[in-house]
């Protein structure tokens, strides 16, 4: 790892590697997560799923399931006369099982609880619905034909946690949400041009394959609801399962143990309110613990077709940006309105553009819902605008490192009226990147180079609370709604409340994640945590701090000398008082604690939206197997531009997984619909990269200290995944000859593209050529 | 009720007899009836490798591997790597090379790990990127797992730490 550090100075333990304190529970078996929970009279629940993308039910005969030895119960919609079964965050269209129709295949209709899994898998068989089956589609642009079988009958309501203001007309009623960006003249843009790019990008549905599968465990006492379960944003399901069960928010407690990997896809309700609902009918604790067939089947990557059109002038200088977008959310909207109204933002990419007009159309269809995942719009629009840039660099005999040098924003330049400006320096982090790819060292034959570049407006709402309890004893215990989903916020948290305090990170406890426990937090995503709990940590400290000077005057020293505050105490005199003796002395006993408090809201720094941007820049080196089509990436560099690596560890970590993971995705992942029926819903079809796959990496940490978080921080962890698939397809273009609109770039679509380089060669060699578009121009295969 | 059958299984080197139904997997075992929650289970279809314990120093998949062919064998889960509270080599080097990070492929990658140190206790990189191949992470990108592994080859994987 290269470090490239020309921010202030820090205080210990920030910066440093220190161990992740998940570590011996994680190695020696004991993290706890939520398939671990038993509580006494735990019951076992299983779903019965559509087989059908779209029907109306007829009937359902559940007689025999209830009769089966060892069935608890038996739940259909209408067993819930008392339960609002329709939910949704964004836009309430989800019904936690189905109600009168299914609209996707492996959509919950039936519920059992049983003493056992077995049982309950037995029931299951000893149940018949009567379906109907309905005209369905499976692609955004078949839902939006103008015969298209209508999806929702009618519009969900929206509701307050969607994550943004406006919205645009709805053009076709499979239309779940619109999303609209622009700016500047865009047909002036156009007429200028010297050169303009047009294309079609794919970029595919993909499964998170977080290895943990939803799990929840519900139980019900009191008329209080207490719920286990491995979804990143507690408060976000305390507040869906409230509305579900009309309780206050009070009295309904939802604790995240450790969960096995998130990537956005455990982000909101999922598996909670079935839970729950069947817990409420069984009159037990009930846990429903998904196989990853049916994690599959809950929630994707939203897919993406993207319509763009560059227009340059002979230098490279972007003059404007047109794109169509149309995300692919499934059966329900889940989260998608927000990557839809994102993938908008993040289309232009981190350039000076003059004019703009960007629309997203966010579709329904007839197959797994799609909702946040690692990246959240960004792979998906950044396939195609940074492709555009390399084939306009190609047209026009530049390097494309020079081409983005000429556009990319500079520090504190805003890509839109009113967003916030760019936090970083991008043009020196395209060069960290050339530098450690060798940029201008030709390739080997065969071999390509290539450089990509992103920026995401990350970091959701600031809208994040902090306990700090210092105790008697000087120890301190924060209480924060942050899940530790593996990305080390358990680390890096604890260590920014030992740094605030000056005390050792070892008398530091953090809490996390648990509504009845630690205070609100909206949600562990769009990489927010170190940032954002970071700052409400540093509030709340500072909070505690406060009042200890305060009392230490009022206790210790009420006729002074004056009491100075330092790292882990004051000083009075030349007494030194640790945070312990002061809360003992206030108290009059050997008791008591502190209690401080950290708010953060759309104010002061974290006023202007987004609170940071988030970069991705990566470069790659990948060779192409004429024969078989095979790709390797056999280099990959991460450039991490994050402001300060509070722990270069756990940091460089998140770079290297979330590249990885788009590497995947890049080159084979993708979920595969035919005849209504998810062809590949399982881990032998759907192949994930495994330890083969490692290309060589290097990793770069860039902390200039220009974050608006604690030390300069600002967000990383995903957007090493976001410019990827572009960097290996312009990678591919240069060693290959080929240009790859379709994301993944398997050895079929690659193999096809290099027969089709082929023929036309040989056509242009004998002068037969003439009748091909000009690369860049010529419309996808399908479509 | 189903059929039941005797199984006695010498886990982390202590004897349990059992009576099971014959359906019941070693993971269903080790997980439900003997609480050794660390065995973790995740694609249920022996591709993913979250489930391996050893059985007989052999790592198998506990989610596909019946209980009953462990009869009168010896099992190993990622609860009897650490003797006496004092990690393996091998699991203080996840922890030193942060070779996780949401930890649920970790006991399985442990294990498979434990057994391909046993077996070769000088592997090569690609003996160690072979040998973990049926271990899948989501996380880590296996970087760290793979540097975790050579380290810990390097101090002797079978030793407990001084």
């Amino acid at each position: 790892m290269r470090r490239i550090v020309t921010r202030p100075d820090v205080p210990s333990p920030i910066g440093e590697a220190v161990p992740r304190r998940d570590g011996i529970a994680k190695v020696t078996g004991t993290a706890r997560f939520t398939v671990d929970v038993d509580v006494p009279g735990l019951a076992h629940a299983r779903v019965l799923r559509s087989p059908y993308a779209h029907a109306r039910i007829r009937s359902i005969d559940v007689g025999a399931a209830r009769r089966h030895p060892g069935v608890i119960a038996v739940v259909s919609a209408e067993d819930l006369p008392d339960v609002r079964l329709v939910y949704g965050h964004a836009v309430a269209d989800h019904p936690l099982i189905a109600v009168d129709k299914v609209r996707f295949a492996g959509e919950p209709v039936v519920g059992v609880v049983a003493e056992d899994a077995a049982t309950a898998d037995e029931a299951l068989r000893l149940i018949s619905v009567d379906y109907e089956p309905l005209p369905f589609v499976q692609s955004a642009a078949e839902a939006l034909s103008a015969d298209a079988p209508i999806i929702h009958e009618r519009p969900g309501e929206q509701r307050p946690h969607r994550g943004f203001e406006e919205d645009i007309e709805r053009g076709h009623p499979n239309i779940c949400s619109s999303s609209r960006q622009a700016w500047g003249d865009i047909d002036a843009a156009f007429a200028d041009a010297d050169l303009v790019v047009e294309g079609e990008y794919r970029y595919p549905m993909c499964y998170a394959y977080a290895m943990e599968p939803y799990t929840a465990v519900a139980t019900w006492s009191d008329g209080e609801l207490t719920v286990w379960t491995s979804g990143q944003h507690p408060y976000m399901v305390r507040d869906d399962l409230a509305n579900c069960f009309g309780l206050p928010l009070a009295k309904v407690r939802v604790i995240v143990p450790y969960v096995g990997g998130g990537y956005g896809s455990k982000s909101y309700t999922k598996v909670e309110p079935l839970t729950a609902a069947l817990a409420l009918r069984a009159g037990r604790p009930v846990r429903l613990a998904l196989s990853v067939e049916e994690a599959i089947l809950t929630t994707r990557g939203d897919s993406a077709v993207v319509r763009l059109r560059s227009a340059f002038d002979r230098d490279g200088h972007i003059l404007g940006r047109q794109g169509r977008i149309f995300l692919d959310t499934g059966g329900y909207a889940e989260n998608s309105p927000l990557v839809g109204r994102k993938a908008a933002n993040r289309l232009g990419g981190p350039y000076r553009i003059p004019a703009l007009e960007v629309t997203c159309d966010v579709v329904y269809t007839n197959t797994a819902p799609a909702s946040s995942f690692r990246g959240f719009g960004a792979p998906q629009v950044t396939l195609a605008g940074e492709s555009q840039l390399d084939e306009a660099a190609g047209r026009l005999g530049l390097d494309p490192l020079e081409l983005r040098r000429r556009n990319v924003l500079a520090f504190r330049e805003r890509p839109w009226p009113r967003a916030r400006g760019m936090d970083a320096d991008l043009d020196a982090d395209l060069t960290l990147a050339a530098e450690e790819i060798g940029w201008h060292e030709r390739a080997r034959a065969g071999r390509g180079k290539a450089i990509s570049l992103s920026a995401s407006d990350a970091g959701s709402e600031p809208i994040t609370t902090s306990i700090l309890r210092v105790l008697s004893d000087g120890s301190v215990t924060v209480m924060c709604g942050s899940t530790e989903i593996g990305q080390g916020s358990s680390t890096v948290l604890a260590q920014i409340a030992a740094a605030e305090m000056g005390i050792e990170l070892e008398r530091v406890r953090l809490v996390q994640s648990d509504t009845a426990a630690v205070s609100y937090d909206r949600s562990t995503g769009a990489s927010r945590t170190t940032t954002l709990m970071g700052l409400a940590i540093q509030a709340a400290a500072a909070d505690a701090r406060t009042q200890l000077v305060e009392w230490a005057t009022t206790s210790l020293a009420p006729n002074g000398p004056d009491v100075i505050a330092q790292a882990g105490g004051v000083r009075i005199g030349d007494a030194v008082h640790d945070w312990g003796a002061i809360v003992r002395a206030w108290f009059g006993g050997a008791a008591g604690e502190v209690v401080g408090r950290g708010y953060l809201r759309r104010s002061g720094a974290t006023e202007e939206m987004p609170p940071f941007w988030e970069i991705g820049c990566v470069a790659v080196e990948v060779s192409v197997n004429e024969a078989t089509g095979e790709i390797a990436v056999e280099r990959l560099v991460t450039v991490g531009d994050i402001g300060c690596a509070i722990n270069p560890q756990t940091a460089e970590a998140q770079d290297v997984g979330a590249a990885i993971m788009g590497l995947g995705m890049a080159t084979r992942e993708e979920l595969l619909y035919r005849d209504g029926n998810l062809m590949n819903g399982n881990l032998f079809d759907y192949r994930v990269p495994r330890t083969t796959n490692l290309p060589e990496l290097r990793t770069v940490l860039v902390e200039r200290g220009d974050g608006v978080g604690v030390y300069g921080a600002k967000g990383g962890g995903e957007g090493a995944l976001n410019p990827v698939a572009a960097a290996i397809a312009n990678a591919v273009e240069r060693a290959a000859g080929i240009r790859l609109r379709e994301a993944p770039f398997t050895p079929e679509r690659v193999w096809r593209a290099l027969q089709d380089r082929d023929a036309r060669l040989a056509a242009e060699r004998t002068g037969t050529a003439g009748t091909g578009a000009p690369a860049g121009v010529e419309p996808a295969d399908r479509g | 009720m189903h059929e039941r059958i005797p199984v006695s299984l010498v886990v982390n080197g202590r004897r349990h007899d059992l009576s099971i139904e014959p359906r019941e997997t070693l993971a269903d075992v080790l997980r439900e009836r003997l609480r050794l929650t660390g065995v973790k289970v995740s694609c249920d279809a022996q591709v993913c490798g979250a489930c391996t314990v050893l059985v007989d120093s052999l790592p198998v998949s506990g989610c596909t591997f019946l209980a009953a062919d462990a009869d009168a064998r010896h099992v190993r889960t990622v609860e009897g790597l650490a003797v006496d509270g004092v990690l393996s080599a091998l699991q203080q080097a996840f922890i030193d090379h942060a070779a996780f990070q949401c930890g649920f492929c970790t006991p399985g990658m442990l294990m498979t790990a434990t057994a391909l140190l046993e077996d070769q206790p000088d592997p090569t990189r690609d003996e160690v990127i072979h040998g973990l191949e049926g271990n899948l992470c989501r996380c880590t990108g296996y970087a760290p797992i793979v540097e975790a592994v050579l380290a810990a080859a390097a101090v002797g994987a079978s030793e407990p730490q001084a």
